[in-house]
């Protein structure tokens, strides 16, 4: 496979008596989109600082682009881009003004920083914006103009945590281009998200953390194959179609969620269209299996917060 | 490569040419609130001046070493704005940073350190306290009351105290868990300086427990003696006495307070 560029083993971050991160093992590979999935507090974002350097580890250990994150701190940011779940832009300055700044930071000189903080402007579509202060951006703005900020130095690894979280639909699906176009000039992205479909549309291959682990890893096609099939039926709640369903498919995990059931069986494609074919049952729906249905059954639907 | 636990304990920073773009970053938004920056710092002496100076001062009929009342005052007030202008920036002024506006995390995102941040705003802080006190200078020199060739070390003696003034500040901002608890400081603190330490009154006629205490624990005590020095050529304390205090507690609140807000910013 391809040139390994951050490694951690055995990474751990404690606080207290608790463990964010307990004793993880991972590896991204160059040029990929690796999604990090988890419920909130699984320990996505605390991996995230320490891949960027701002939280040291408890123990194990962390090394990007061949570098450990504890001794060449300095070395590894340069080549990272950061988009943070926390909004963080500095309000005293215009949306050019925070590129230039920010690109300053980075040692970029100033008629090349210039050059650069235009053409993200242009990319990430707030050309328009260019001379406003950030307290007038709407919230897909802002989350567009952390793209363009993290990108100010060119970095060859984006950190994104949950980059479109409160997002109207058309600002997600401009996110989306943007990182699909990133991924194609070769940056290797780290995604965290809460929304299934972004895992699953952006992701070359995802990580499914829960209470600091890493409970499982794949291609999102692989995980949703392996854990949940190719359909998923499902009727309203009734005892007697409960009982017709066990007895017609003995091998299926039954889930009853509030008034439905939902039926996962590992059988082939078109099983369930030729079971309501005979027996219509009511409030009958049969759907592709995806990776929500992966992610709920291995992490729980119980309420995290 | 083993895990580093380093940043929790307890050492002396090291810090790069990054420190600037820290400074200039603060320098940045100052430019751009130039006009509320300048003017109201330029107005509040001259209120102090024709209220204690000539109002006060009247009532006053001795003199205090050969000077008038109004002359007395002049380092006094000079040193009040350097202690407010490093002081609040660095408490107030970093606190919203640092917690709502989450500048520093940015900043930290980027290869700046978190050493060089904090340090950053010390220097800013200390800028601050140069161009107050400078804009306090010279409205007192206008008004005539400045008999030293050598006043202008007054702007060395407003950066470093600025420096000391910023660093308490920050380790007060590495405490607060609240904006609000910046009353503290303020009430306790900043209010007793701006009354005890020489600056409307000589030291002399505090009680002797409270001469002692000005001099021992008051920073304002020894800038105000060093302006007062720089103005007139004398003061109540050494010039050395004071300069010594300063150089000795500055470089360890600097350490201090670099410190104290690595550890409340990367647990």
């Amino acid at each position: 496979m391809a040139e390994v560029i951050i490694q951690a083993e055995k990474l751990t971050k404690r606080y207290g008596d608790f463990l964010a991160v307990d004793g993880i093992d991972f590896e991204v590979f160059k040029g990929e989109c690796c999604g990090f999935l988890g419920p909130n507090g699984a320990g996505k974002t605390t991996t995230i600082k320490m891949i960027q350097c701002v939280l040291p580890l408890t123990s194990g250990s962390l090394a990007v682009a061949g570098m450990s994150v504890s001794e060449n701190p300095r070395e590894i940011k340069k080549m990272i881009g950061v988009a943070p779940q926390e909004e963080n832009l500095d309000p005293d300055f215009t949306v050019i003004t925070n590129l230039l700044v920010y690109a300053r930071y980075f040692d970029v000189p100033k008629s090349e920083a210039l050059q650069r903080a235009e053409s993200l402007l242009e990319f990430t579509q707030l050309e328009e914006k260019r001379d406003v202060i950030i307290d007038q951006l709407s919230t897909g703005m802002k989350r567009r103009l952390i793209l363009a900020r993290a990108l100010v130095n060119e970095p060859r690894i984006l950190l994104l945590d949950e980059p479109t979280t409160g997002l109207d639909p058309q600002a997600r699906h401009l996110i989306w281009d943007k990182v699909r176009s990133l991924k194609k000039q070769g940056v290797t992205i780290i995604l965290t998200t809460h929304y299934m479909d972004e895992a699953a549309e952006l992701c070359d291959r995802t990580l499914i953390m829960d209470t600091g682990r890493i409970i499982e890893e794949g291609t999102p096609a692989d995980l949703v194959k392996k854990h949940v099939g190719e359909e998923v039926l499902e009727v309203d709640y009734d005892e007697k179609v409960m009982s017709m369903l066990k007895e017609k498919f003995p091998d299926a995990r039954l889930e009853v969620v509030g008034e439905r059931i939902h039926v996962f069986t590992d059988q082939p494609h078109g099983i369930f269209t030729s079971f309501l074919e005979n027996f219509p049952t009511k409030g009958a729906a049969v759907r592709n299996a995806n990776l929500e249905d992966v992610f709920l059954k291995l992490t729980g639907r119980k309420l995290r917060e | 490569m083993t895990a580093s636990q380093n940043s929790a304990r307890f050492s002396l920073p090291k810090l790069t040419y990054r420190v600037w773009k820290v400074w200039r970053r603060n320098f940045d938004v100052f430019k751009k609130t130039f006009k509320v920056n300048f003017f109201p710092p330029l107005l509040e002496p001259i209120f102090y001046l024709a209220a204690m100076g000539t109002g006060l001062g009247a009532l006053i009929t001795g003199s205090i070493e050969g000077q008038s009342y109004i002359q007395f005052i002049g380092p006094g007030l000079v040193s009040i704005t350097i202690m407010y202008s490093s002081f609040f920036e660095c408490t107030y002024g970093s606190f919203v940073r640092m917690y709502y506006q989450k500048t520093f995390d940015a900043i930290i995102a980027t290869p700046i350190s978190i050493e060089e941040v904090i340090a950053g705003e010390i220097l800013w802080g200390a800028t601050r306290s140069l161009i107050g006190g400078a804009i306090v200078l010279g409205v007192v020199a206008a008004f005539g009351l400045i008999s030293s060739p050598l006043f202008l070390l007054v702007l060395p003696v407003a950066f470093f105290a600025g420096l000391m003034f910023s660093a308490i500040g920050l380790c007060f901002t590495a405490l607060a868990p609240s904006i609000d608890f910046f009353n503290y400081p303020q009430y306790l603190f900043i209010t007793p300086m701006f009354l005890l330490s020489s600056t409307f009154f000589p030291l002399s006629l505090l009680p002797k427990p409270l001469q002692i205490f000005a001099q021992a624990v008051l920073p304002l005590t020894h800038t105000v003696n060093l302006a007062r020095w720089s103005m007139f050529g004398f003061g109540e304390l050494s010039p050395i006495t004071s300069l010594l205090w300063i150089v000795i507690v500055t470089p360890v609140f600097f350490v201090l307070a670099i410190n104290m807000m690595k550890r409340r910013l990367i647990r």
